[in-house]
């Protein structure tokens, strides 16, 4: 190796420097597979009595949904993230979370809590993703199409159609029927509970099949989290890039949402807790540990949920009550920036 | 070498580069100055495929900027903006490694890291290759930022206003360091700027633009006349001959 030119300069900088404390990320991948694969082993274990043949393919189908969410959820959160260049953001600003809801309280307001709730799953799954990638679909092609829209016109337009498809639904939940909206209500939370086996390998299947461009991408990824102009300027074709990572995005987001509900809530928490844990910035390995802490949210908090709570709150309520508490004291150590 | 044909932008109904033809020599430092609004950024923007051309085209050492792709381009040509603001924490010798990724797409050989290192060394950065680029001071940061361009192994360089916020010394640094870049190592160096003694000291052509337009292009000693500033100005200045270099004078 070639040997350092001015020996002085160098250590005084290095004596007057913070130590910074850095875990290796493999090791933390290693430590969080660990932990996500105890707290899976827990859920499938914990409590186990009865019929066997009966309950463990109940249980495994739950935790297969729950990885498959946290997996959907925390690529996308950090993908997105990466191509608005805001750490703050997550992939509801788009409104497909609120368009969600207005679907569901269309299908029920239409066709009556009864039908909705006992048509078949298959078919409530495709309307769903079918209309929420259609709506993704329209507005990037509208706004891309014109050539100098930006991406903060685009983000724009997200928030507005939230406001509006919200407006709707809230608008259509007032003059329902209130024992049909207690049984709307419902749906509108994310739950493991009624998920369809089937669904489960389609949606695992669309997920693994984005996960592999998304993971392909990751060194472009690393360079357009410079910025536009500096990832222009090494070669990365920054359009087409942020296009197709807001596909990926989108589709992501629909097949979670369609299969247990809205659930983007724990991505912001798990993105900023990957960021947190890595010394250095690669998508190759902030990547990896969201979905680990994703895993370890999504089943930690469901286990706490039937263990302690015996099932008498929400899920979104345990692990955004613990995830703030973590960051809390992320933010009081001075970890954050 | 790069050439401009009839290079044109427009917003809306205003045009803000107007159909310019021009020819960059390879090897030497070009200055493109002029008053606000007169489109130099613009320009170099699009020298830079930042943005798009309306009309015309723009050819680096013989590539169309517009129809090459990114990553070959990326290897002829390297960009530094502005503004610098990192959303990501990165040490400084990851940043500069993002030079590299045009030849290796983010998958770093021995090759890879020995560009890296001498890039370090000819900025005088080694000391500071392992501090996360949001410590450093904001000479510090462009620094680290023109150690990236460099590992680029870009032939042709463009700068946009280099000097920005940068004091006294550091502007020094920075000319002489483009000086370099040129003389020692051959490059192509285009840059906007404002000050037009610092572009008159270090530059081998003087671009001047207004509206839109470039109305002088030629070394120094044609352009730092009263006559061709006040043409490119409106303002008139003095221009004393200081130790062999042109100096305009136009404060009092």
């Amino acid at each position: 190796m070639r040997a350092k030119t001015d020996p002085l300069p160098t250590a005084v900088l290095q004596s007057t420097r913070k130590p910074v404390r850095t875990v290796p990320p493999r090791a933390w991948i290693v430590v969080l597979g660990t932990a996500a694969a105890a707290l899976v082993a827990a859920f499938l274990l914990v409590g186990l009595e009865g019929n066997l043949a009966y309950v463990l393919p109940r249980r495994l189908n739950r935790v297969g949904a729950m990885i498959l969410v946290a997996v959907a959820v925390a690529v996308s959160t950090v993908l997105f993230q990466t191509v608005t260049g805001n750490r703050i953001l997550t992939p509801s600003i788009m409104g497909l979370d609120a368009l969600y809801v207005l679907i569901q309280t269309v299908l029920v307001f239409a066709l009556g809590a009864r039908t909705v709730l006992t048509m078949p799953t298959t078919a409530r799954f495709s309307i769903e993703v079918v209309l929420m990638v259609a709506f993704s679909w329209l507005l990037y092609r509208w706004l891309f199409a014109g050539g100098g829209r930006s991406l903060h016109l685009l983000l724009l337009a997200g928030i507005v159609f939230g406001v509006f498809f919200r407006g709707a639904s809230s608008l259509l939940q007032r003059l329902m029927d209130p024992s049909e909206y207690i049984i709307l209500q419902d749906l509108f939370f994310a739950s493991f509970n009624r998920v369809d086996p089937t669904l489960l390998y389609v949606s695992a299947l669309v997920v693994a099949g984005l996960c592999v461009p998304a993971w392909r991408l990751r060194h472009r990824l690393d360079v357009l989290a410079l910025g536009r102009d500096t990832a222009v300027g090494l070669g990365v074709d920054h359009r087409r890039t942020v296009t197709l990572v807001l596909v990926i995005c989108s589709v992501l987001v629909a097949v979670s949402t369609a299969l247990v509900g809205p659930a983007t809530f724990f991505g912001l928490l798990v993105s900023a807790l990957a960021y947190q844990l890595c010394s250095r910035f690669r998508h190759a390995v902030v990547l990896p540990i969201a979905v680990l802490l994703g895993v370890i949210a999504l089943v930690g908090g469901q286990l706490v949920l039937e263990q302690v709570f015996a099932f008498d709150t929400a899920l979104s309520i345990v692990i955004e009550f613990t995830g703030g508490i973590v960051f809390l004291v992320l933010l009081l150590k001075g970890r954050v920036r | 070498m790069i050439t401009l044909e009839n290079a044109t932008k427009r917003y809306g109904t205003t045009t803000v580069v107007d159909g310019v033809s021009a020819t960059i020599p390879g090897g030497g430092v070009t200055s493109i100055i002029g008053p606000n609004g007169a489109g130099k950024s613009t320009l170099l923007s699009m020298m830079s495929r930042l943005l798009p051309l309306d009309a015309g085209t723009v050819h680096v050492d013989g590539l169309d900027v517009s129809t090459t792709p990114g990553r070959v381009l990326a290897r002829t040509l390297g960009i530094l903006r502005q503004e610098n603001q990192l959303t990501v924490r990165l040490t400084v010798r990851d940043l500069v490694g993002f030079g590299r990724f045009p030849h290796n797409g983010g998958r770093p050989t021995v090759l890879d890291r020995e560009h890296i290192e001498r890039a370090l060394d000819y900025l005088d950065l080694s000391g500071l290759a392992d501090r996360f680029v949001d410590e450093l001071s904001g000479g510090q940061r462009q620094r680290a930022f023109i150690a990236m361009v460099l590992a680029q192994d870009t032939d042709v360089i463009l700068l946009d206003e280099p000097l920005n916020n940068l004091d006294m010394k550091h502007s020094v640094e920075m000319m002489q360091l483009l000086r370099r870049l040129v003389d020692e190592l051959g490059k192509t160096v285009v840059l906007v700027i404002h000050d037009i003694n610092f572009a008159s000291c270090y530059s081998d052509t003087l671009m001047a633009m207004r509206d839109g337009a470039v109305i002088h292009q030629g070394p120094p000693e044609e352009i730092m006349t009263p006559a061709v500033l006040r043409d490119v100005y409106d303002v008139d200045i003095q221009v004393e001959l200081i130790r062999g270099h042109r100096i305009g004078v136009y404060f009092a």
